[in-house]
Order: C-alpha cells, then structure tokens, then sequence
C-alpha cells in the first residue's frame, strides 16, 4: 500500500487521493455526528445515540469499524468514577436539558479510516461553552509542537502542564493506556467485517502489526505518557483526541493529524481538514 | 406619620425609620418603615420576648435595597395590647394584624415576610392560611415552626415511636422546657418584671453571645409578660389538634441555626411536604441569628427576595455543590489559588455558592480560577495577584477586599512551596524562602483576616493547610515539615483562642497529593539539573499516587461544616497521624530511611 504521507502539501486540492479518501471518511463522520446530535432529545439514552450513529453510517455504505460509536452523556463526558474499560461503553444514562455529550465513532470507508469525536450539549450550559473554546489553543500547541518534531512525550506533557494551567484534568488519561492519539491507515475491505470488544478486528490487526514494526524501529503507534512515545511523530495518519474535563463536565475533539516526512515545517505536519464542526465554531466565536 | 425620638425603648435602633400607627382589632401597632416604598416590602416579624428592635441591625442592611417595614406585636413594644389579654393573641389575631399593617404599607401588592422565632410561628399561619393567598410573596422562617407542623411532627413520632424517633422527641421536649413554665399562671410575669426581666441582657450576652447596644429595649419586661399569652392562646389547641391543610402557598427558606437551644434541626425533616418551594440554609449559630449573624441573614434574605421578584425561574436561589445550604453567598478567601488544592479549594466552595477571592502570586492563574468559579456558580468571584509572605500587601488585599467585597466569611490560607534536602545542605537563604510562604503566609493570612473576622463578631471559620509532614518526621524534609509542623500548632492555639468569638480554626494535613508542589519544589544540596531529575520524579511519583485535590477540597468543606480541628485526608496522612500519636519511636525509625528520587 502506497504511503499517503510522503511530502505531501497541506493545500487543499493539493491532496493526494489517498488524503483525499480520508478526509471525505472525516467529513462523513462528522455529518453523522451532526445530524445525530441534532436528533438528541431529552430521555434519549446513551446506547440509543451510539445505535442512531451506526445506523446513520450503515445507511451510507459504512460496514468496517476501527471502532463502534461511543456516546457519552452527563458527568460520563468527564469519565468521572471510570475504573475499567467496560465503562467506556454506552449506557442506559438518559440525557437531560443542559447536559453536555461526547459522540465518538471510527468507520472506515472504502478502505479509509476516520476517528472522530464530537462535543455537544443539550441546551445552555456555559461550562460546556468554556471548555470547547479552551480546547483551540490544544489544537494549535499540538500542531505546533509536532512540527518541532519535538518528541510525542514531551508534546503530550506540555499539553497536559495546558490543560492543568486552564484549570482542566487530564481525561485522556483514562483511555488505555492514556492515549491521547494513535495511528491509523488504510484498511483491506472485506465482505465480512467483525468486531471484538467494540473495535474492528482488522484496524486491530493494522495498529498491532504498527506497534510490531514500531518496537523493531523504536516507535510506537500510540501517542501516550510512557516512554515507548518518547520518540519524534512518525509520518502518517494520527487520530488525535485531546480531551478536558472539569468538574463533571467534559469535551474533547478528535480528529486525522496528518505527519509527513517533508522538511518544509508547514508540510511537516498539518491537520486533514479545518472545515469542521469545532474549528467552524472558533471561527465564528473570533468573527462575532 | 412621624419621625422617630432616640433612646431605648423608643426605636433607637431603627435611625431615620418612618413611623406610623395601625389600627386594627381594638389596639393600636406601632409600624416603622426604612428605604423606598416603591421598592419591594420585606416584612419582618419579631419573636418572644422581642420587640422589632431586634431586627434593627439586619433591616438596616436590608434598607438600601427594599422598602423594610417592621411592627411591634400586639402587647409588645409601642403596640397596644388586646383586653382582655386572656384570648387576645391567637395565631387568627395576628393574621388580622399581618393583614392590616400589609394592606397600610404594602397595599395591592404582595410582601415578602421574614419571621424569628414566634414571628416565624406566626408568619407560618400566614403563610399557609387561604385568607393571605397573593398576599405574600416570600417567606423566610428564622427558628420558628409551625404549630401544625410540629403537631404533626409530635404525632408522627408518637404513633410509631421507633427509637430514632423516641430520641427526636425527647430531645425537643428537652429543649421545649420553658413552654411548661409559661403555661403557669402569673408566675412568668412576675419573674419577667422582676429579676428575669433586669438580668435578661447579661443571660442573653453569656448564652447567646449577643452583643449588647440597643437591644433588647426598657419595654422587654412587659413585652415578655404580655407575650406569655402568645404560648397559653395558641400551643395545646394547635399540638392537640393540627390543622390538616398547612401547606405553604408561597416559596419558602428556611434557616436552620444547627446551635439553637429551643429548636432541633431535626424538627423541619418532612417540611418539603408541606412548602413545595423550599429552600434549606443552615447557619453555625445559636438562637437569636438577627442579632449575631445579621450579614448572612441579610445576604440570604436580600437574594431569595431578588430571586423572587425577579421571577426568573431557571435562576437557582442555592447552588447545586455540596454544603450549599452552608455556604450560599458567603465571602470564601483563597490563597495559592492558582492551581492545586487552592484552586479546587476554591472550585469546591464557588459549586457550593459562595463567592470567592483567589489569591496567588500568579495573577494569570489566580484569574483564571475567579473565572472557572463564576461558571460554576459562585454568584461573584474576584482574582487578587499577591505574595502572601509580603505583610503589607496582605494588609492591602484585606483593606480593599473589606472596602469593596465584605468581611470574610471563610479564610483558607493553602499558599506554600515545597523544599527538600539534609538539613546542613539547607542555607539560611532556603529556610528564609520556606518560612515565609508557609509560615509568615499563614501568620499574616490569620492576623489580619481573623482580626476583621473577629471584629466583626458574627462568626467565620479559618482553615490552613498544613501537611502530614507537620507530625511526620524525615531526614529529607526538615524545613517544609518545620513549617507546616508550626501551622499545625499554630492552627490549635488560635482554635483555642478565637472559639469564643464562634471562629472555627481548622489544620488540614492533605499528605501526597497529585499537584503542581513537586514540580516546582526546591531541592538543595544538588546541582540544577539534578534538581530537574528529581523534580520530574517526585512529579512522578505523585502522580502515580494520584490522590486529586478535589478530594481534599471536599475535606476542607467538610472540616468547616462539622468544625473539625485536625484533619489528616490520604490514608498514609491517617496512618501517620495515628502513628505519631500511638507509635511515635516507629515514625522516628522511618525518619531515618532516605527515599530515592
């Protein structure tokens, strides 16, 4: 399978049509998480979000996941009281006016993977608003930072000493291992596609044999807090998450980074896309 | 309508109030008016053996913002009373009376009414009776039940008395004593006209720490005489038989002061049931809160009014957190605020409705704190950028947070730094840097918030910070545990000192806590950079421990609730605190250990 990262241009047209395949997978899931958000009501529950979403993307041709849509209401958004992976998955919590949500759903799509996450709220809820504004300024460190080619550990401890000085926890931390990113890539379509503990098996068996090829050359297709990250971004695709949680209330976005291995800084690294939901709403917040 | 002479007995306290006289019923009520009569009314009814002086401290408070009306009941004061006397004070007179002073001061337009003691009795009827429907905007009931309530609360526990409510029953007869003795004949008179009456404002000082002045005024013997009738007209018909359809047609808050001698807290547990719209305060006090709390009465009665006037019902009157009914509109001090327990500290009080001063030498930080603690309901938070070891600008802070924000209500001195290293590698510079955050910080924070505090005689609680390194000796922690082991101390001595002012002092001993201390904490003895190493380690390793500073924010909460002196809050802080008392040899031994980092 061709690199889709080797000095590519962030412009957009520019794209190749590898890049080009993955954004259009972002931007459908985004559309998914959007139109589902919009359907959100009070009494809705969580598992009935996580069902609307993978229905909605079934309807448009989605068989193959890197993994199920999640959806989390309430103080579940800040992953208050998680102790084991279990818990990650959709409950029957109800959501209520004023509660914050987080959808979050990986499909892949003719063979392209996308892993998106989605903040929303039912109603007014200012902590919420804070929150999703606070969250541009790790967008723009992470970016900056990976251009630096500073390593993925140091990246991920300045983005932590962030959050702490906005007055935030750290809620990636939660996730296994405390990913705040990992790596994902083109998948092989198959007529039959299964899943094991939410994940699709063959996204699963592309980061494992990641992480194999990873330990040989000292890399790792997880972005966390522990050494084996301790290592400069590697080209590719990374779905990163950066995720704030304050007092029972939390927000995060997640969306495709893209890391080459071009020497032009701007080249270097670049988000796949800025026409999304969370970057659309800075703008406006910056225009009014 | 005139002005109002000087000196006891004839509205001393009420400067500048209107006065008037009501007719209704046979007698004569002697009203007094304070502030815009365009405003809202807030009514305030006196209790037994008040006059409406005792409010005049809180209705002055109330004055700049509302049309404040008081009025002496019937027999007391300069209202006449009923003749015969015999008859003449029954829960319906009183209602006549209500509804007479409301229609003269208010008419047309509903008044929110504040009741102490039997004023709340009384305001109970009228806030439950169908008569005074749309009369009556708000009430805020100040130690007082309703006489059917507590008729039904007696009723309840008496037909199914398990031993839970055996205990409530005979806790209240205990403190419902007096009402026996004033069921006698003549003799209550004759003690409230003779020796009773002349010591009254002594046994009042002594037991209820009621500081003296205008209050109570030359009419209180008669008062008291008079208002003997309110207990023989009203208590055994109402206890024997309730009336069944008490419930209240307008919102209600109830304060509840947890040290009141007459009244146990336990006696508004079913209230929901009878007031739909309730909203519960607690207040760390005895009897007679109009005279010895009359800010946080004036705070709590001034924004449950607004509340209501405003009509706005998605605006919650009490935060959501935890001990909001405690700490609703309270003035709430935090130093080191910036991050860490100071920050959480100050989330913890902004949730449960305070309004909270940040403090830290990191302006930015401490801004940012003031901020997060608006959106999580604090109704005002202010963010001060100063260095709690500097005296005079402590002294400052204090002025200008007197001057524009109040008295503090709470005062948590969290500043501190950490430092680590053998003792003979720490230069005198080192323990100068450590004392005075730590130490000084605390010695300044307590003089002069406590000074104010305790000049203003209405209470307040001091938490400081200290550490389980204050009982918990080690050979790489001499300075910082020094410290802290002298904020420990110095915690008790002023706990003892300012108990009798109801100041409540409290030492928190956190132990490891996953926050910003490590990172920034000195190491002597050491080159720069492995003092990065060690600092990055100990950051490590506190955060592998990774006890939140949330937690210790609810301790320091739960501390000033329950005023506990020392609270040690992580296991290991348990453990060691129990060591040092029970093992102290075995805590030595550990002493010696040297840890590696």
């Amino acid at each position: 399978m061709a690199s889709v990262t080797s000095a590519t241009s962030p412009r957009a047209g520019e794209l190749t049509a590898g890049l080009r395949g993955f954004r259009e997978v972002q931007r459908l899931a985004y559309a998914c998480a959007e139109a589902v958000a919009a359907q959100l009501r009070p009494g809705v529950t969580e598992r009935a979000a996580a069902r609307m979403q993978r229905e909605w993307l079934h309807e448009r041709g989605v068989r193959d996941w890197f993994h199920l849509p999640f959806a989390w209401f309430g103080d579940r958004t800040a992953f208050v009281n998680f102790r084991v992976p279990l818990q990650f998955f959709p409950t029957h919590r109800e959501l209520e006016p004023g509660m914050p949500f987080i959808l979050d759903m990986a499909p892949v799509h003719r063979g392209f993977t996308a892993d998106i996450g989605y903040s929303g709220c039912l109603g007014l809820n200012p902590v919420h608003d804070r929150l999703l504004a606070d969250l541009e300024a790790h967008r723009e460190l992470i970016l900056c930072e990976v251009r630096e080619r500073r390593p993925l550990r140091e990246i991920y401890e300045d983005v932590d000493r962030l959050m702490t000085r906005q007055g935030h926890a750290n809620r990636h931390r939660a996730y296994p291992f405390g990913v705040i990113a990992h790596k994902v890539d083109r998948v092989r379509q198959r007529r039959w596609a299964p899943t094991l503990f939410g994940f699709g098996t063959r996204a699963l068996k592309g980061l494992a044999s990641d992480a194999l090829h990873g330990h040989r050359e000292g890399w790792s297709p997880l972005w966390s807090p522990y050494t084996f990250s301790d290592h400069p971004p590697q080209p590719g695709l990374w779905a990163v998450e950066p995720h704030l949680g304050f007092r029972g209330t939390g927000a995060k976005f997640e969306e495709l980074l893209v890391v080459t291995d071009s020497k032009d800084p701007q080249e270097s690294a670049f988000w796949l896309d800025d026409d999304l939901p969370h970057v659309r709403r800075w703008q406006e917040e910056k225009a009014a | 309508m005139q002005r109002t002479g000087a000196g006891a007995g004839s509205g001393a306290g009420l400067d500048g109030a209107r006065e008037r006289r009501v007719r209704t019923g046979g007698i004569e009520l002697c009203v007094a008016e304070l502030g815009d009569p365009a405003r809202p009314t807030v009514m305030l009814v006196h209790g037994y053996p008040d006059s409406k002086e005792v409010w005049s401290e809180v209705a002055r408070g109330l004055a700049d913002r509302f049309h404040v009306v008081l009025y002496d009941v019937r027999g007391c004061g300069r209202s006449t009373a009923p003749r015969p006397l015999r008859g003449g004070f029954t829960l319906e007179k009183l209602t006549d009376d209500f509804l007479a002073v409301a229609d003269a001061v208010s008419p047309g337009r509903p008044v929110h009414v504040v009741g102490h003691d039997w004023g709340s009795v009384q305001a109970w009827e009228f806030a439950t009776v169908r008569r005074t429907e749309g009369r009556i905007a708000s009430f805020t009931s100040l130690s007082g039940p309703s006489l059917d309530h507590f008729g039904h609360w007696i009723k309840k526990r008496m037909a199914r008395p398990t031993p839970r409510r055996a205990a409530q029953l005979l806790n209240q007869s205990a403190k419902s004593w007096y009402v026996g003795l004033l069921h006698t004949p003549v003799l209550p008179e004759l003690a409230w006209k003779g020796p009773l009456g002349t010591r009254w404002p002594q046994i009042l000082q002594r037991m209820e720490k009621v500081p003296g002045g205008d209050y109570p005024t030359d009419s209180l013997p008669t008062d008291a005489a008079h208002g003997a009738w309110l207990y023989r007209d009203n208590v055994l018909p109402r206890l024997r038989r309730p009336r069944t359809d008490a419930y209240a047609h307008c919102p209600v808050q109830l304060i509840t002061p947890t040290g009141d001698a007459f009244l146990s807290p336990r006696l508004y547990d079913d209230l929901e049931q009878w007031a739909p719209q309730l909203v519960r305060r607690t207040l760390p006090a005895k009897h007679w809160v109009p005279r010895t709390r009359p800010d946080q009465l004036v705070s709590w009665i001034g924004e449950f009014v607004t509340a209501k006037e405003e009509g706005d019902p998605a605006k919650r009157v009490v935060a959501s957190g935890p001990h909001a009914d405690w700490f609703g509109g309270q003035l709430v001090l935090v130093t080191g605020a910036a991050g860490g327990i100071g920050r959480a500290t100050a989330f913890a009080f902004a949730e449960a409705g305070a309004r909270i001063i940040a403090v830290d030498r990191d302006g930015e930080g401490a801004a940012r704190t003031a901020e997060m603690s608006r959106l999580i309901g604090a109704p005002a938070a202010w963010a001060e950028a100063v260095d709690v070891s500097d005296e005079a600008a402590m002294e400052k802070l204090a002025d200008k947070a007197d001057a524009e924000y109040g008295t503090v209500d709470v005062l948590v001195n969290n500043a501190g730094i950490g430092l680590s290293g053998p003792f003979l590698q720490t230069s005198t510079e080192d323990w100068k840097k450590v004392l005075d955050v730590n130490l000084w910080g605390v010695v300044h924070g307590c003089r002069i918030f406590g000074t104010r505090m305790a000049h203003r005689g209405q209470g307040g609680h001091i938490v400081n910070i200290a550490s389980a390194a204050a009982f918990l000796p080690s050979r790489v922690l001499p300075a910082y545990s020094t410290s802290k082991a002298a904020v420990l101390m110095l915690s008790e001595c002023l706990r003892a000192e300012l108990a009798g002012q109801g100041i409540g002092v409290s030492a928190i001993c956190p132990g490891l806590v996953n926050t910003g201390i490590t990172a920034s904490a000195r190491f002597t003895g050491v080159p720069a950079d492995e003092e990065k190493r060690r600092q990055a380690t100990a950051a490590r390793m506190y955060r592998l421990r990774n006890y939140p500073p949330e937690k210790v924010a609810d301790a320091i909460l739960r501390a000033v609730v329950r005023n506990q002196a020392v609270v040690p809050v992580t296991p290991e802080a348990r453990g060691a605190h129990l060591m040092s008392r029970f093992t102290p040899r075995a805590l030595r031994a550990l002493a010696r250990f040297e840890p590696r980092l």
